[in-house]
């Protein structure tokens, strides 16, 4: 009896120093996991996609509800207007999905720029499609509502040699943002105008604080 | 039979290296060690978890009682494993994206759970730490060995630097998992010969 008595004291107070433990550490690094979530998954691609603006498009964000699930738009200021937008769609590549932050102005409706986030396609074969940028840059400029496909199934993508699959991953991923950019496209001026108005608003508290 | 800390410590080294000598945790040494970043990566985590283990499973030996130990050892290794977990996150996000699950399964890592078993609960707390930190250095050296073979055969470079210049076609095989058993079973046979002598 004094032994099953010590069996479940000790298990029970090394379970709960655990969890305490495990608590108070995850509380402290909240924070910092979330903005390194943004940092190192998406923060590269949107900053490359936004190249030259004059804003942290990280932290000017918005979401929008699209059915059942929530996107989160990133903003790009040039010359203080907040006029280009970015977010992400996936495509089915050969390890998974392809995350592809793509850029887009909503005045022409054109591409600015397209970004692999995440992806497991084979180291070196695949990957590619994040670590060229000559793969990606082809993009860039293309109208946003347009289907897109690899050159093997009669489209215009000049797919990476040796991963047709990735390639064609990143292309239906384009497709598909482009399905969603027609989708939410009024909710998308519209926040955006929501937030030249605020931006002007707040630009003398900015200055201030 | 009372051996030094030293001795404990340099037997991870080469006569107890686990992934060579042991054949133990084969399922990260396989998985990780697509670079020597990865490996050595999961080395350190590895070894931290040991050490922090084998400290408090040794210091708790007397406390354990024995009809429970395995499952008082796995809720010490879980804890560490989270706080490896968790600090990785905030503070190393590309490393802890490239290991993925491996991070969360040193917890059922057989080294981890065999030190603590057949070591720690039988010592005292200066050798479990000798003996957990000779066995993590030994392991991290390992992946490292290993991740640096498949990196520069399979990816052409050597801790992201280029080795051959881009006219090499990287030998794609040696990043897939086969190409992970060939290298292991080459290393096991070349420690093996020099053993020999």
């Amino acid at each position: 009896m004094r032994e099953l008595i010590k069996m479940v004291v000790v298990l029970t107070v090394l379970s709960a120093f655990s969890g305490g433990l495990l608590a108070s550490l995850r509380d402290g690094t909240k924070d910092r996991i979330e903005y390194q979530q943004l940092k190192f998954v998406k923060g590269p691609a949107i900053l490359d996609i936004f190249k030259g603006a004059t804003n942290n498009p990280i932290v000017d964000r918005f979401k929008i509800k699209d059915g059942d699930v929530e996107r989160s738009f990133f903003i790009g200021k040039f010359e203080g207007k907040p006029d280009e937008v970015a977010f992400e769609s996936y495509g089915k590549g050969f390890g998974g999905d392809i995350g592809l932050m793509v850029g887009v102005n909503p005045s022409t409706d054109k591409i600015v720029g397209v970004g692999v986030t995440t992806m497991s396609e084979t180291p070196g074969v695949g990957s590619r499609a994040k670590t060229d940028p000559d793969f990606v840059a082809q993009f860039a400029g293309k109208p946003m509502i347009e289907t897109f496909k690899v050159k093997a199934d009669g489209g215009q993508v000049d797919a990476l040699s040796g991963a047709t699959v990735t390639s064609r991953g990143v292309s239906a991923g384009l497709t598909d943002a482009g399905s969603i950019y027609k989708r939410l496209k009024p909710k998308i001026t519209e926040k955006l105008k929501e937030f030249s108005k605020k931006a002007v608003k707040t630009k003398q508290g900015e200055q201030n604080g | 039979m009372a051996k030094s800390i030293t001795q404990e410590f340099v037997k991870g080294l080469w006569d107890e290296i686990p992934p060579f000598r042991l054949v133990l945790g084969l399922c990260p040494t396989l998985a990780v060690t697509k670079t020597i970043q990865d490996g050595i990566g999961m080395g350190v985590a590895t070894t931290f978890v040991l050490v922090c283990s084998n400290i408090l499973v040794s210091a708790l030996r007397n406390v354990i009682p024995s009809k429970v130990r395995i499952a008082a050892f796995i809720i010490i290794i879980a804890t560490f494993v989270t706080v490896v977990e968790l600090l990785m996150q905030a503070f190393t996000y590309p490393l802890f994206l490239s290991l993925g699950i491996f991070i969360p399964l040193i917890v059922v890592n057989c080294i981890v759970l065999g030190r603590a078993e057949a070591f720690a609960s039988k010592n005292g707390v200066a050798l479990s730490l000798a003996d957990g930190l000779g066995i993590g250095v030994g392991f991290t050296l390992a992946l490292g060995a290993l991740g640096a073979v498949r990196e520069v055969f399979g990816s052409g470079t050597f801790w992201g630097a280029s080795v051959f210049g881009p006219s090499f076609q990287p030998f794609s095989f040696m990043i897939e998992a086969p190409g992970a058993f060939v290298c292991l079973g080459l290393m096991l046979c070349i420690m093996n010969l020099m053993g020999k002598k």
